[in-house]
Protein backbone atom coordinates (compact mmCIF):
# COMPACT_ATOMS: atom_id res chain seq x y z
CA UNK A 1 0.00 0.00 0.00
CA UNK A 2 1.34 3.44 -0.93
CA UNK A 3 2.21 5.59 2.07
CA UNK A 4 0.51 8.89 2.76
CA UNK A 5 3.01 11.64 3.46
CA UNK A 6 1.95 15.25 4.00
CA UNK A 7 4.46 17.97 4.80
CA UNK A 8 3.70 20.14 7.80
CA UNK A 9 2.92 23.85 7.65
CA UNK A 10 2.60 26.45 10.42
CA UNK A 11 -1.09 25.51 10.72
CA UNK A 12 -1.20 21.87 9.71
CA UNK A 13 0.75 18.87 11.00
CA UNK A 14 3.09 16.61 9.11
CA UNK A 15 1.57 13.22 8.47
CA UNK A 16 3.36 10.02 7.67
CA UNK A 17 1.48 6.72 7.56
CA UNK A 18 3.79 4.21 5.91
CA UNK A 19 3.16 0.46 6.15
CA UNK A 20 6.58 -0.49 4.75
CA UNK A 21 8.49 1.51 7.33
CA UNK A 22 5.77 0.80 9.92
CA UNK A 23 5.61 4.48 10.78
CA UNK A 24 2.28 6.09 11.65
CA UNK A 25 2.71 9.63 12.87
CA UNK A 26 0.94 12.98 13.14
CA UNK A 27 3.27 15.74 14.28
CA UNK A 28 3.21 19.52 14.71
CA UNK A 29 0.33 22.00 14.83
CA UNK A 30 -3.18 21.32 13.76
CA UNK A 31 -5.05 24.61 13.73
CA UNK A 32 -6.48 25.03 10.21
CA UNK A 33 -9.83 26.76 9.70
CA UNK A 34 -11.03 23.81 7.64
CA UNK A 35 -9.83 20.68 9.40
CA UNK A 36 -12.24 18.33 7.63
CA UNK A 37 -10.66 19.10 4.26
CA UNK A 38 -7.17 18.64 5.68
CA UNK A 39 -7.84 15.27 7.35
CA UNK A 40 -9.94 13.83 4.52
CA UNK A 41 -6.99 12.21 2.64
CA UNK A 42 -5.74 10.56 5.85
CA UNK A 43 -9.14 9.18 6.73
CA UNK A 44 -9.56 7.88 3.17
CA UNK A 45 -6.14 6.26 3.41
CA UNK A 46 -7.17 4.62 6.70
CA UNK A 47 -10.40 3.34 5.14
CA UNK A 48 -8.21 1.36 2.73
CA UNK A 49 -5.67 0.35 5.36
CA UNK A 50 -8.47 -1.04 7.55
CA UNK A 51 -9.05 -3.73 4.91
CA UNK A 52 -5.53 -5.19 5.28
CA UNK A 53 -3.84 -3.75 8.36
CA UNK A 54 -0.46 -4.82 9.73
CA UNK A 55 -0.41 -7.25 12.65
CA UNK A 56 0.52 -4.31 14.83
CA UNK A 57 -0.07 -0.59 14.27
CA UNK A 58 1.64 1.87 16.60
CA UNK A 59 0.50 5.45 16.05
CA UNK A 60 2.46 8.37 17.42
CA UNK A 61 0.64 11.66 18.00
CA UNK A 62 3.01 14.52 18.70
CA UNK A 63 0.93 17.64 18.59
CA UNK A 64 2.04 21.00 19.87
CA UNK A 65 -1.34 22.70 19.37
CA UNK A 66 -4.66 21.64 17.95
CA UNK A 67 -7.94 23.48 17.56
CA UNK A 68 -11.41 22.16 18.33
CA UNK A 69 -12.30 21.39 14.73
CA UNK A 70 -9.13 19.27 14.46
CA UNK A 71 -10.11 17.49 17.67
CA UNK A 72 -13.12 15.96 15.91
CA UNK A 73 -11.04 14.95 12.87
CA UNK A 74 -8.43 13.34 15.11
CA UNK A 75 -11.23 11.43 16.83
CA UNK A 76 -12.35 10.21 13.39
CA UNK A 77 -8.79 8.91 12.84
CA UNK A 78 -8.91 7.15 16.22
CA UNK A 79 -12.30 5.61 15.47
CA UNK A 80 -10.80 3.98 12.39
CA UNK A 81 -7.93 2.69 14.54
CA UNK A 82 -10.50 1.39 17.01
CA UNK A 83 -12.20 -0.54 14.20
CA UNK A 84 -8.85 -2.12 13.31
CA UNK A 85 -8.36 -3.03 16.97
CA UNK A 86 -11.84 -4.59 17.07
CA UNK A 87 -10.89 -6.76 14.11
CA UNK A 88 -8.32 -8.49 16.35
CA UNK A 89 -5.24 -6.55 15.25
CA UNK A 90 -2.88 -4.89 17.69
CA UNK A 91 -3.20 -1.12 17.80
CA UNK A 92 -1.47 1.28 20.15
CA UNK A 93 -1.70 5.04 20.32
CA UNK A 94 1.17 6.97 21.85
CA UNK A 95 0.04 10.44 22.90
CA UNK A 96 3.04 12.72 23.44
CA UNK A 97 2.75 15.88 25.52
CA UNK A 98 5.30 18.38 26.68
CA UNK A 99 6.31 18.56 30.31
CA UNK A 100 3.79 20.71 32.25
CA UNK A 101 1.36 20.87 29.33
CA UNK A 102 -1.62 19.67 31.33
CA UNK A 103 -4.07 20.81 28.61
CA UNK A 104 -2.48 18.44 26.10
CA UNK A 105 -2.39 15.65 28.71
CA UNK A 106 -6.10 16.20 29.44
CA UNK A 107 -6.88 16.12 25.73
CA UNK A 108 -5.16 12.73 25.50
CA UNK A 109 -7.13 11.51 28.50
CA UNK A 110 -10.36 12.63 26.82
CA UNK A 111 -9.57 10.47 23.80
CA UNK A 112 -8.46 7.60 26.00
CA UNK A 113 -11.87 7.61 27.70
CA UNK A 114 -13.74 7.65 24.38
CA UNK A 115 -11.69 5.25 22.28
CA UNK A 116 -11.26 1.60 23.18
CA UNK A 117 -7.66 1.28 22.07
CA UNK A 118 -4.56 0.97 24.28
CA UNK A 119 -3.47 4.54 24.85
CA UNK A 120 -0.12 5.53 26.26
CA UNK A 121 0.59 9.05 27.59
CA UNK A 122 4.21 9.95 27.07
CA UNK A 123 5.66 13.05 28.67
CA UNK A 124 8.41 14.80 26.72
CA UNK A 125 10.91 16.14 29.20
CA UNK A 126 13.02 18.98 27.82
CA UNK B 1 -22.39 59.28 16.35
CA UNK B 2 -23.22 56.05 14.54
CA UNK B 3 -22.58 52.71 16.17
CA UNK B 4 -19.23 51.03 15.69
CA UNK B 5 -18.09 47.66 17.10
CA UNK B 6 -15.36 49.66 18.81
CA UNK B 7 -18.05 51.12 21.06
CA UNK B 8 -18.21 47.71 22.75
CA UNK B 9 -14.56 47.92 23.80
CA UNK B 10 -14.38 51.56 24.84
CA UNK B 11 -13.45 50.41 28.36
CA UNK B 12 -10.37 48.53 27.11
CA UNK B 13 -6.86 49.82 26.58
CA UNK B 14 -6.73 49.46 22.82
CA UNK B 15 -3.66 51.65 22.39
CA UNK B 16 -1.66 49.54 24.78
CA UNK B 17 -2.97 46.24 23.43
CA UNK B 18 -0.69 43.44 22.30
CA UNK B 19 -3.07 42.80 19.41
CA UNK B 20 -5.84 44.91 17.97
CA UNK B 21 -7.67 44.21 14.74
CA UNK B 22 -10.99 45.24 13.28
CA UNK B 23 -12.10 44.04 9.87
CA UNK B 24 -12.61 40.88 7.87
CA UNK B 25 -11.24 37.93 9.85
CA UNK B 26 -10.04 35.64 7.06
CA UNK B 27 -7.33 32.96 7.15
CA UNK B 28 -4.60 35.41 6.29
CA UNK B 29 -5.57 37.78 9.09
CA UNK B 30 -5.65 34.86 11.54
CA UNK B 31 -2.18 33.73 10.43
CA UNK B 32 -0.73 37.21 10.86
CA UNK B 33 -2.38 37.70 14.25
CA UNK B 34 -1.10 34.35 15.53
CA UNK B 35 2.43 35.01 14.23
CA UNK B 36 2.47 38.44 15.82
CA UNK B 37 1.24 37.24 19.20
CA UNK B 38 3.46 34.18 19.25
CA UNK B 39 6.48 36.36 18.52
CA UNK B 40 5.56 38.79 21.28
CA UNK B 41 4.88 36.03 23.80
CA UNK B 42 8.29 34.53 23.09
CA UNK B 43 9.95 37.78 24.12
CA UNK B 44 8.25 37.63 27.53
CA UNK B 45 9.27 35.59 30.53
CA UNK B 46 5.91 33.89 30.73
CA UNK B 47 5.82 30.23 31.66
CA UNK B 48 5.57 28.04 28.55
CA UNK B 49 2.32 26.64 29.99
CA UNK B 50 0.75 30.11 30.03
CA UNK B 51 2.07 30.96 26.56
CA UNK B 52 0.47 27.80 25.19
CA UNK B 53 -2.84 28.47 26.90
CA UNK B 54 -2.92 32.03 25.57
CA UNK B 55 -2.09 30.86 22.06
CA UNK B 56 -4.76 28.16 22.20
CA UNK B 57 -7.46 30.52 23.44
CA UNK B 58 -6.49 33.08 20.81
CA UNK B 59 -6.79 30.43 18.07
CA UNK B 60 -10.30 29.49 19.25
CA UNK B 61 -11.34 33.13 19.67
CA UNK B 62 -10.20 34.10 16.17
CA UNK B 63 -11.69 30.99 14.61
CA UNK B 64 -14.95 31.65 16.44
CA UNK B 65 -15.09 34.93 14.53
CA UNK B 66 -14.13 33.16 11.30
CA UNK B 67 -16.85 30.51 11.63
CA UNK B 68 -19.61 32.29 13.52
CA UNK B 69 -19.58 36.03 12.82
CA UNK B 70 -22.83 36.83 11.07
CA UNK B 71 -22.99 39.28 8.18
CA UNK B 72 -22.75 42.92 9.15
CA UNK B 73 -26.11 44.69 9.20
CA UNK B 74 -27.20 46.76 6.24
CA UNK B 75 -25.94 50.31 6.55
CA UNK B 76 -22.96 49.40 8.74
CA UNK B 77 -19.70 50.66 7.28
CA UNK B 78 -17.30 47.83 6.45
CA UNK B 79 -15.19 46.89 3.45
CA UNK B 80 -16.71 43.40 3.40
CA UNK B 81 -19.91 42.11 4.99
CA UNK B 82 -18.71 38.63 5.95
CA UNK B 83 -16.55 37.49 8.86
CA UNK B 84 -16.39 41.01 10.18
CA UNK B 85 -15.06 41.19 13.68
CA UNK B 86 -12.85 42.88 16.19
CA UNK B 87 -10.22 41.38 18.46
CA UNK B 88 -8.24 42.91 21.31
CA UNK B 89 -5.60 41.12 23.35
CA UNK B 90 -4.22 42.84 26.42
CA UNK B 91 -1.70 41.97 29.10
CA UNK B 92 -3.24 41.96 32.54
CA UNK B 93 -1.36 41.66 35.82
CA UNK B 94 -0.89 37.90 35.84
CA UNK B 95 -2.36 36.94 32.54
CA UNK B 96 -3.97 38.04 29.32
CA UNK B 97 -7.44 39.17 28.29
CA UNK B 98 -8.74 38.31 24.83
CA UNK B 99 -11.87 40.13 23.70
CA UNK B 100 -13.72 39.58 20.45
CA UNK B 101 -16.72 41.39 19.02
CA UNK B 102 -18.94 40.56 16.08
CA UNK B 103 -22.51 40.84 14.89
CA UNK B 104 -25.01 38.09 15.63
CA UNK B 105 -28.42 37.79 13.98
CA UNK B 106 -31.03 38.48 16.68
CA UNK B 107 -32.71 35.15 15.91
CA UNK B 108 -29.50 33.32 16.99
CA UNK B 109 -28.98 35.24 20.21
CA UNK B 110 -31.15 33.04 22.42
CA UNK B 111 -29.36 29.86 21.38
CA UNK B 112 -25.94 31.43 21.88
CA UNK B 113 -26.87 32.87 25.26
CA UNK B 114 -28.22 29.49 26.39
CA UNK B 115 -24.94 27.82 25.40
CA UNK B 116 -22.87 30.30 27.36
CA UNK B 117 -25.20 30.23 30.36
CA UNK B 118 -25.00 26.45 30.45
CA UNK B 119 -21.21 26.58 30.37
CA UNK B 120 -21.06 29.26 33.06
CA UNK B 121 -23.34 27.25 35.36
CA UNK B 122 -21.30 24.07 34.95
CA UNK B 123 -18.50 22.82 37.14
CA UNK B 124 -15.11 22.10 35.50
CA UNK B 125 -15.95 18.39 35.60
CA UNK B 126 -19.34 18.98 33.92
CA UNK B 127 -17.67 21.12 31.23
CA UNK B 128 -15.19 18.32 30.59
CA UNK B 129 -17.99 15.75 30.23
CA UNK B 130 -20.02 18.06 27.99
CA UNK B 131 -16.96 18.62 25.80
CA UNK B 132 -16.40 14.88 25.41
CA UNK B 133 -20.08 14.27 24.70
CA UNK B 134 -20.18 16.84 21.89
CA UNK B 135 -16.83 15.66 20.54
CA UNK B 136 -18.01 12.07 20.42
CA UNK B 137 -21.60 12.46 19.27
CA UNK B 138 -22.03 15.55 17.12
CA UNK B 139 -21.17 15.88 13.46
CA UNK B 140 -18.86 18.64 12.37
CA UNK B 141 -20.26 21.30 10.04
CA UNK B 142 -18.78 24.27 8.19
CA UNK B 143 -19.51 26.26 11.34
CA UNK B 144 -17.57 23.90 13.53
CA UNK B 145 -18.81 21.65 16.24
CA UNK B 146 -21.75 22.70 18.39
CA UNK B 147 -20.07 25.21 20.66
CA UNK B 148 -16.93 23.17 21.27
CA UNK B 149 -14.85 26.33 20.82
CA UNK B 150 -16.60 28.05 23.73
CA UNK B 151 -16.27 24.95 25.89
CA UNK B 152 -12.58 24.74 25.05
CA UNK B 153 -12.08 28.39 26.04
CA UNK B 154 -13.91 27.74 29.32
CA UNK B 155 -11.78 24.67 30.02
CA UNK B 156 -8.48 26.34 29.23
CA UNK B 157 -9.20 29.53 31.16
CA UNK B 158 -11.03 27.95 34.07
CA UNK B 159 -13.17 31.10 34.22
CA UNK B 160 -16.75 31.99 33.47
CA UNK B 161 -17.19 33.31 29.95
CA UNK B 162 -17.88 37.02 30.12
CA UNK B 163 -20.19 38.29 27.40
CA UNK B 164 -22.62 41.03 26.51
CA UNK B 165 -25.01 41.88 23.73
CA UNK B 166 -25.94 45.33 22.46
CA UNK B 167 -28.87 45.86 20.18
CA UNK B 168 -27.90 47.28 16.78
CA UNK B 169 -31.31 47.10 15.12
CA UNK B 170 -34.28 44.71 15.21
CA UNK B 171 -32.44 42.05 13.24
CA UNK B 172 -28.91 42.34 14.58
CA UNK B 173 -27.05 42.44 17.86
CA UNK B 174 -23.43 43.31 18.53
CA UNK B 175 -21.78 40.65 20.68
CA UNK B 176 -18.73 40.87 22.90
CA UNK B 177 -16.94 37.83 24.34
CA UNK B 178 -14.10 38.02 26.82
CA UNK B 179 -11.72 35.31 27.96
CA UNK B 180 -9.11 35.83 30.66
CA UNK B 181 -6.15 33.48 30.56
CA UNK B 182 -4.00 33.21 33.65
CA UNK B 183 -2.30 30.44 35.56
CA UNK B 184 -4.10 29.44 38.74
Amino acid sequence: MEPIIIEGTPKTPSIKFDTREEVFEIKGRSIPENSVEFYKPLNEWLDQYMQVPLEKTVVNIRLEYFNTSSSKCILDVFKRLEAIHRSKHDVEINWFYEEDDEDMLEAGEDYDSIIKVPFKMIEIVE
Amino acid sequence: MSFDLENLVSDLDIRGAILYFKGNVDSEVINKALDLVEGKLLTTREAPRLRKKVYNVLVESLQNLYHHADYVPKGYHSARPDRFGLVVMEKLGRGYRITTCNFVATMRVKELEEKITRINRSTPEEIKELYKDILNHQEITEKGLGGLGLLDIARKTGHRIDYRFKKYDNLNMAFRLTAVVALV
